[in-house]
């Protein structure tokens, strides 16, 4: 029998576990519940014992938007940097658990009220409904927990630093770094929301909220949420998976300078989830519109430096012709297949966001089943399929155990199944969309006229889809349970991806904290002082609160 | 920071896609007045039914083939609902929320709002095609909300 050897010193292997077992026993509890939603909504099917929909919409949404993603992003971001920069000090250990069952406490109590009937406001929350406050309460323990680790992040790097003097800093750490200040400076924003609005009203502490501020707030982060959870696919994308296929990054200074540009357009935009509201100024919507669109540069530098990466290796290894590298990617080995088929997915998923983000064009799909389709594809599908390609070799590699060619075969079975059930599913809500299909809603045939009947079959088609998905999630647990207790002891690759030859020196700016923090709240007070400021001084007097479920 | 020269034109090409897309975005938007409802005058949400023009909510004609309609929503209906107008009528709304935030779209147009207590919302559509469109809210305000709905008869 092989010897179990870690990838990582065992104590942050620990942490990084505890992270992944929370973050799969969420995907099990809001993907289950993400089953019963399309079931209902196909008017076949009625749920059991009075349970309500939004109840069930709540929890997938509470548990996957925030607890999954989450959990898992703080386990994969400490594992990295415990591996590139090196293992944390006991103290810092000690923060990160903190942080940990902080988070985990905050998840219990949130649940626990969504569960008791007494938060079935959705994961936005939007004021004036009301939740109990525990469910607010609970929400804050794991916005701070999570802060808390995101400062053991920050401490190591800057020790990494200290300790190497005038040296490049190890990408994933640079990017672990981004990727938690960009969450830090956009928290701020539901913090704000929650700790002066809703847990004050929510006690009877004052009598009425001032709704448009706490949608303000709540997409100032929210926006930038939905980049918390692409980030860290980017970090694989950009410094494991050219491991995994033998080659080496494009160039480090491009995939730095990537993340340092959505640092910076990511949280100026939390308006174009507002496009249709009253209340806010035309202009400043249009401002953080032309804001949203330059996060596209990026995006797309990503695009060519991995293809730049994936060509170049395919053609060391004979690929002839335009398209011969393609033959030469490792299709077989789901450490490649699984983040791969998430960046292909991500192509119409972005296409689509850019038509959320179309001020006017926003009035097409707005609220319609169609922006759920979209987040399927990008967060449900790209993120969550390279997640899922990390967890392959993550898990056994700071386990000490080797994944096995058939859990690979499993591995690549899950992958195909999900892209299938994700094709339909989304691909019928994007259609029903554009129908006029809302989003959030449970089955209803409304007046029984013909625009309704015409969603019958697409609600249907999501009934498929989300069945299918049920399947590839039983089959991710398999392999993440066989991966984590039962693979055979050995050692399996932590894949880091070494910088070509090719690419030029990487400028010390991009590690002037300073300037970049100081641009990206530059850039948030542009975008946001004046119309927020006018949103206060013309306020209307507030709302009490409603219980409407 | 050297890059290579088809990362260049590529970011070239993709920079100008995009200024171009934000000069049709603003030209439609600023130009043609085809921007999304942005309508800023509040109401105290409390008194809706004690302020003009909501203490009458109806059908209103304002001119030839014009029409304005004060809709108030609330858990979980349209007021006025069943509502019918000419073929060929400009409409105009004019909306607020006695309650929580309920969303006002309508199948089949690009009539899609938000309607927030203590907002007044405002949202124009012209109406050519005969037919029974219909008004559904597609904001979640409670366990009702899939059954708000009314519609509009085009005649």
């Amino acid at each position: 029998m092989m010897k179990a050897i870690r990838s990582i010193h065992a104590p942050d292997a620990k942490l990084t576990m505890a992270h992944m077992y929370v973050a799969f026993a969420a995907l099990f509890v809001g993907a289950s519940m993400g089953l019963l939603q399309t079931l209902e909504r196909s008017g076949k099917f009625t749920l059991p014992f009075g349970i309500g929909y939004y109840q069930i919409l709540t929890v997938h949404g509470v548990v996957l938007g925030l607890v999954l993603t989450t959990f898992f992003i703080l386990g994969f971001m400490v594992a990295v940097q415990s591996k590139t920069a090196g293992k944390y000090t006991s103290g810092e250990r000690k923060w990160g658990w903190a942080g940990f069952w902080m988070m985990t406490t905050g998840v219990i109590t949130t649940t626990i009220f969504i569960l008791l009937n007494e938060a079935s406001v959705l994961y936005t929350f939007y004021a004036p409904l009301m939740a109990h406050p525990g469910f607010y309460i609970g929400l804050t323990l794991v916005i701070v927990g999570s802060w808390l680790e995101g400062f053991v992040i920050f401490r190591r790097h800057a020790r990494w630093r200290k300790e190497n003097p005038g040296e490049r800093t190890p990408l994933l750490s640079f990017m672990a770094v981004i990727t938690m200040l960009m969450w830090l400076i956009a928290t701020i924003g539901v913090a704000a929301t929650v700790l002066l609005q809703f847990i004050p009203w929510s006690l009877g502490l004052v009598d009425s909220i001032d709704v448009l501020v706490s949608r303000t707030l709540f997409w100032y982060f929210g926006h930038p949420l939905v980049y918390f959870w692409l980030l860290p696919a980017y970090m694989a994308w950009y410094a494991i998976i050219p491991k995994i296929v033998g080659g080496k990054i494009f160039s480090d200074s491009l995939a730095r300078l990537s993340f340092i540009l959505l640092l910076l357009f990511s949280i100026p935009v939390g308006f174009h989830h507002q496009l249709t509201e009253p209340g806010i100024d035309p202009f400043w919507k249009y401002m953080q519109v032309i804001l949203t669109f330059l996060v596209v540069i990026p995006s797309l530098m990503t695009a060519f430096s991995l293809f730049a990466t994936f060509e170049a290796r395919g053609r060391e290894l004979g690929g002839k012709g335009l398209f011969g590298w393609v033959k030469k990617m490792p299709w077989k080995d789901v450490r490649f297949l699984a983040p791969f088929i998430g960046m292909l997915w991500f192509i119409p998923g972005g296409a689509g966001g850019i038509i959320n983000a179309s001020n006017q064009m926003n009035q097409v799909i707005h609220n319609t089943i169609w922006v759920t389709g979209h987040f399927h594809l990008t967060a449900a599908t790209s993120v969550i399929l390279t997640f899922f390609g990390i967890a392959y070799w993550l898990v056994p590699s700071v386990t000490g155990r080797k994944l096995t060619a058939k859990m690979n075969r499993l591995g690549i079975i899950q992958t195909i199944v999900w892209s299938v059930g994700m094709a339909i599913m989304s691909g019928a809500m994007h259609w029903q969309g554009l129908l006029g299909g809302p989003r959030r809603s449970a089955y209803s045939e409304y007046l029984g006229n013909a625009d309704t009947a015409a969603w019958g079959p697409y609600q249907l088609a999501q009934a498929v889809g989300g069945s299918i998905l049920f399947i590839g999630m039983i089959i991710m647990l398999i392999i993440f349970v066989n991966l984590a207790f039962f693979a055979p002891k050995g050692e399996e690759e932590f894949p880091i991806a070494e910088v070509s030859e090719d690419a030029g020196e990487t400028p010390k700016v991009f590690e002037n904290w300073k300037l970049w923090i100081g641009v990206t709240v530059a850039l948030i007070l542009f975008a946001y002082t004046i119309p927020f400021i006018d949103i206060i001084q013309n306020a209307p007097p507030g709302s009490k609160g409603f219980r409407l479920w | 920071m050297k890059m290579h020269r088809f990362e260049e034109i590529w970011l070239v090409l993709a920079a100008g896609v995009i200024i171009l897309s934000m000069v049709v975005t603003g030209y439609q938007t600023f130009a043609l007045g085809m921007g999304p409802p942005s309508n800023k005058e509040t109401i105290d949400p409390q008194k809706v039914d004690e302020t003009a023009p909501f203490d009458e909510p109806g059908v209103y004609q304002i001119g030839e083939n014009e029409y304005e309609v004060v809709m108030t929503l609330q858990i979980f209906s349209f007021n006025p609902g069943d509502i019918e107008i000419p073929a060929g009528s400009t409409v105009h709304f004019t909306m607020t929320s006695k309650d929580v935030v309920h969303g006002f779209q309508v199948a089949g147009t690009n009539l899609n709002a938000m309607v927030m207590p203590g907002h007044i919302q405002k949202i124009t559509q012209k109406f050519d095609k005969p037919g029974e469109y219909l008004v559904l809210c597609n904001e979640y305000c409670g366990s009702g909300h899939q059954l708000m709905s009314t519609t509009i008869t085009v005649k």
